[in-house]
């Protein structure tokens, strides 16, 4: 039988050249899509396959490792992807945002500040912003090509006349130096302005739809909003449960099933590092209760 | 006291030894072996080769094993290993005329030379459950006669003879033919490209697909010109030996199907082609190819593309079903990040709302 | 005449050279006007500088046409080298190409020659690999744009020295364009499209 071998990260040589050069044009035009001959990766597409092949390509046996998913270390496809690379590459992994070089994430954007010496690298589904108002990659490449982007505002104007907010609350399209509008993929609007300026380099890989695209370190990134309504990344309001935060993602808790909620820091390593310079939140204050509908705030 | 969820780790080790144990099933029933997949579930390793794009049936039944049964698991596996594997080159095209024939049929003409034979079918059976093969059932020897040394032309070319039927494109001497899984695809496609992709693509979708052209969503009036399954040689031109090295034979299903073309002002009206292909005996999937592929040549052919089987884009992006199945499974995994921020936005819209539905009844009543 | 046996070596580790190299190659195009160090590690043949054969040997294969000036060319072990460690195809005409090898920067073709990549795909575009004499010495540039916080400063010997006016092109045709990686010996600089000079020193 022809008992499979694989190389250093997972994938040929070949394979890694072809990812390079995209790469490389991906970052000389920022927010451009540019297409690459995604392989079949040993996970299912739409779980990680474009990270994971932009990831294989950057990373050396010095790189020390961190996988995030919906900003955790723990979730079990940030554990599989860990230890994926932990074995086919050997290199070192970390939960420490701090500590790693190559940060590979799911939906978030780390809370602590990225630096020089760092690459995150987002798992992208759809990579094309423009995608929900045209299904046609020969449609929305032509408007990329002409930078006609007034469909998308159009989009965002109806929400607005109908809902009175910009309807969108996670993939929140930008516009890349000016240029480009780009996909951040699906973080939450919250993590949008982190992309602004950002001393690391920023790479995105889907591997579904065969895109690589990047945001250079210190790029200007604005996220798409109307003078009369400007864009206003959501944050619940209240402090973390666990370490009080006031600044951080939250995720919701359910506690129990009459209603009550409790909020906590979506990003663990974060939360946990609080934790450990001594912020405690108030673990045993009432939880948050939905309100119900017509009833008053406070 | 709140504590955030931990020991995901250990909690996938025991997942997939669970995933072992079921897979194995009750110990006191024999395992099964990879010889009686290849060789009692035949149909469903060709198609694993088939959609995995891979010959290799030893491989395709263990996939089908470590899978289950779930045949698109299987070929997702065997995927994932063919896309680890070094490439040589491409084989020289293979001769489906000189196919070592075990089935041939054709709808269009009563008798074609080197005859119509029927070979091992579904046709004609009755589909009514057959308890004699519950157990140790052994089959009746197989008919035998002399193999005809007649040759088997390929019923196309026979019309192609009579210029009835446009001619099989002639590959470029040199030309390099596309491949989708090492290239990026870019749309419109050339027909080598979708081929592959066809090839490739999931049988039900091409089912479907086939099947609403024949309902009239870009109807092609297609024939089944023929379909023939059997042996074919693989030969490789090695660029330092000089001459094309045989690699072996592999089983392969074809079907060319026969279509009605108007002509236009400039040329005689003539049939077109739909051809599908696939490892091992594959009819429905290679009839569904076929239609699917026809309605695909639309722009070429200048016929007006309005229906989904004449899309290139939707059939090309959604054919697949390793890309398909992802995606939709994905869904599975954790959102919990982009749920709140769409919880919260819906919480802030429905306090206006409320707001806006208490004020309203206010300002009528002071009117 | 070389035979193969003779040939200036490749990467003794394929796989971690040829990462190491990208690595700084990839660095070098985020963080534009930055040196960045490539650790040398192959062979070089002819007037090929070891950082031009480090990302020759982790950039090139058969899916990437090369255009070599007349210098490069007209060495019979690069075009043996590079055919043998890379299998790169060598093209006469620059306008298809992936990479151009420029060995003589004074006899750098006009950029138009070379592919700038289309409107849709503007990726489609050669990348210059440009050999140039320092990338520690010499006239200073002041460099802005994306990859750069505020102004970095690039001193270099450059040939030709007008590169920088003649890179203004880029500026009209973005999204198309030519992306330049500059190479002295192991230091290597990238100029991707983007960057702009604001200011030169002498």
């Amino acid at each position: 039988m022809n008992a499979p071998a694989y190389n250093f990260a997972y994938l040929d040589e070949q394979t890694k050249r072809m990812i390079r050069r995209a790469i490389l044009k991906a970052i000389s035009i920022p927010g451009y899509q540019v297409p690459f001959a995604s392989r079949e990766m040993p996970m299912p597409y739409g779980w990680g396959t474009g990270g994971v092949q932009v990831t294989a390509a950057i990373l050396g046996p010095q790189d020390v490792l961190k996988v995030i998913d919906q900003g955790s270390d723990d979730t079990t496809n940030a554990i599989s992807i860990r230890k994926f690379f932990a074995k086919t590459a050997g290199v070192a992994t970390t939960t420490a945002t701090e500590e790693a070089t190559v940060i590979q994430t799911r939906h978030r954007i780390p809370e602590t500040g990225l630096h020089e010496n760092q690459v995150l690298v987002y798992q992208v589904p759809i990579p094309e912003p423009l995608r929900f108002l045209e299904p046609r990659e020969t449609e929305t490449r032509r408007m990329h090509a002409l930078a006609e982007y007034g469909l998308m505002h159009v989009k965002l104007y109806e929400d607005i006349a109908r809902f009175g907010h910009i309807a969108t609350a996670y993939a929140y399209p930008v516009k890349v130096n000016a240029r480009y509008v780009m996909d951040p993929s699906p973080t939450p609007k919250f993590d949008n302005p982190k992309m602004d300026n950002c001393p690391a380099l920023q790479l995105f890989g889907a591997g579904r739809e065969k895109r690589i695209y990047a945001i250079p370190p210190y790029t200007q990134v604005v996220s798409l909003d109307f003078e009369d309504h400007p864009f206003e990344p959501y944050r619940f309001n209240a402090p973390c449960a666990l370490c009080a935060a006031e600044n951080s993602y939250l995720d919701e808790v359910v506690t129990d099933d009459k209603g009550g909620r409790m909020f906590v820091c979506s990003d663990t390593d974060y939360c946990e590092g609080r934790q450990a310079a001594g912020h405690h939140g108030s673990l045993s204050a009432a939880p948050y209760k939905e309100r119900a509908q017509g009833e008053s705030n406070g | 006291m709140y504590v955030a969820v931990k020991g995901g780790e250990r909690a996938i080790e025991n997942a997939h030894r669970l995933l072992a144990h079921a897979r194995r099933g009750d110990q006191s029933v024999p395992e099964v072996t990879l010889d009686q997949i290849s060789e009692q579930l035949g149909l469903a390793v060709d198609r694993v080769m088939s959609e995995g794009s891979l010959y290799d049936r030893e491989l395709a039944a263990l996939a089908i094993k470590q899978a289950r049964g779930d045949l698109i698991e299987a070929i997702f596996l065997v995927r994932a290993f063919r896309a680890t594997l070094p490439r040589f080159g491409a084989s020289e095209p293979v001769d489906t005329g000189a196919m070592r024939v075990q089935r041939r049929v054709s709808s269009t003409f009563k008798d074609i030379p080197g005859g119509q034979i029927l070979g091992p079918t579904f046709d004609y059976t009755h589909r009514l459950l057959d308890p004699t093969l519950a157990e140790g059932f052994v089959p009746e020897a197989p008919a035998t006669a002399e193999a005809s040394t007649a040759a088997t032309p390929r019923v196309t070319d026979i019309l192609g003879r009579d210029g009835l039927i446009e001619p099989s494109p002639q590959a470029e001497a040199g030309a390099s033919v596309g491949d989708l899984t090492r290239e990026p695809l870019n749309f419109p496609a050339d027909r080598d490209l979708r081929l592959q992709n066809l090839a490739r693509g999931d049988e039900g979708f091409l089912l479907a697909m086939g099947y609403s052209t024949q309902r009239g969503y870009g109807r092609n009036h297609p024939f089944a010109g023929e379909i023939r399954f059997g042996e074919v040689e693989v030969e490789f031109a090695a660029e330092d030996v000089g001459f094309a090295v045989p690699l072996g034979a592999i089983e392969l299903t074809e079907c060319q199907m026969v279509n009605q073309f108007k002509g236009s002002a400039t040329e005689a009206p003539s049939f077109t082609r739909g051809y599908g292909l696939a490892f091992g005996q594959s009819e429905r999937k290679t009839m569904s190819m076929a239609l699917v592929d026809r309605a695909l040549r639309a722009r070429e052919l200048g016929e007006e593309a309005l229906a989904p089987a004449q899309d290139e884009e939707f059939v090309m992006s959604h054919s697949d079903n390793v890309q398909a199945t992802g995606f939709v499974e994905h869904l599975k995994l954790p959102h919990y990040v982009d749920f709140q921020s769409e919880l919260g936005l819906l919480r802030k819209l429905r306090q206006e709302f409320a707001e806006a539905n208490e004020a309203e009844p206010m300002k009528e009543a002071a009117e | 005449m070389t035979t193969i046996a003779e040939l200036p070596p490749g990467f003794a580790d394929k796989v971690l050279s040829a990462q190491s190299t990208f690595r700084s190659v990839m660095d070098a195009m985020a963080r534009p006007g930055l040196v960045q160090r490539i650790v040398p590690m192959a062979g070089t043949p002819g007037p090929m500088m070891r950082g031009t054969a480090a990302i020759a040997l982790t950039l090139f294969d058969h899916d990437t046409p090369l255009w070599l000036d007349a210098r490069m060319s007209e060495s019979f072990d690069v075009v043996k080298w590079l055919k043998f460690h890379t299998g790169a195809p060598v093209v006469q005409d620059s306008s298809i190409a992936a990479f151009a090898l420029i060995a003589d920067g004074l006899a750098l073709p006009p950029l138009e020659r070379f592919a700038l990549g289309s409107s849709e795909y503007p990726d489609r575009s050669t990348t210059l690999i440009l050999q140039v004499d320092s990338l520690d010495a010499g006239r200073a540039f002041e460099l802005h744009g994306p990859g750069i916080d505020g102004v970095a400063t690039l001193q270099a010997a450059i040939r030709p020295a007008d590169l920088f006016e003649r890179l203004r092109v880029n500026e009209a045709l973005f999204p198309r364009g030519i992306d330049v990686v500059l190479v002295a010996d192991e230091a290597v600089v990238a100029i991707p499209r983007t960057t702009r000079v604001v200011n030169k020193g002498s």
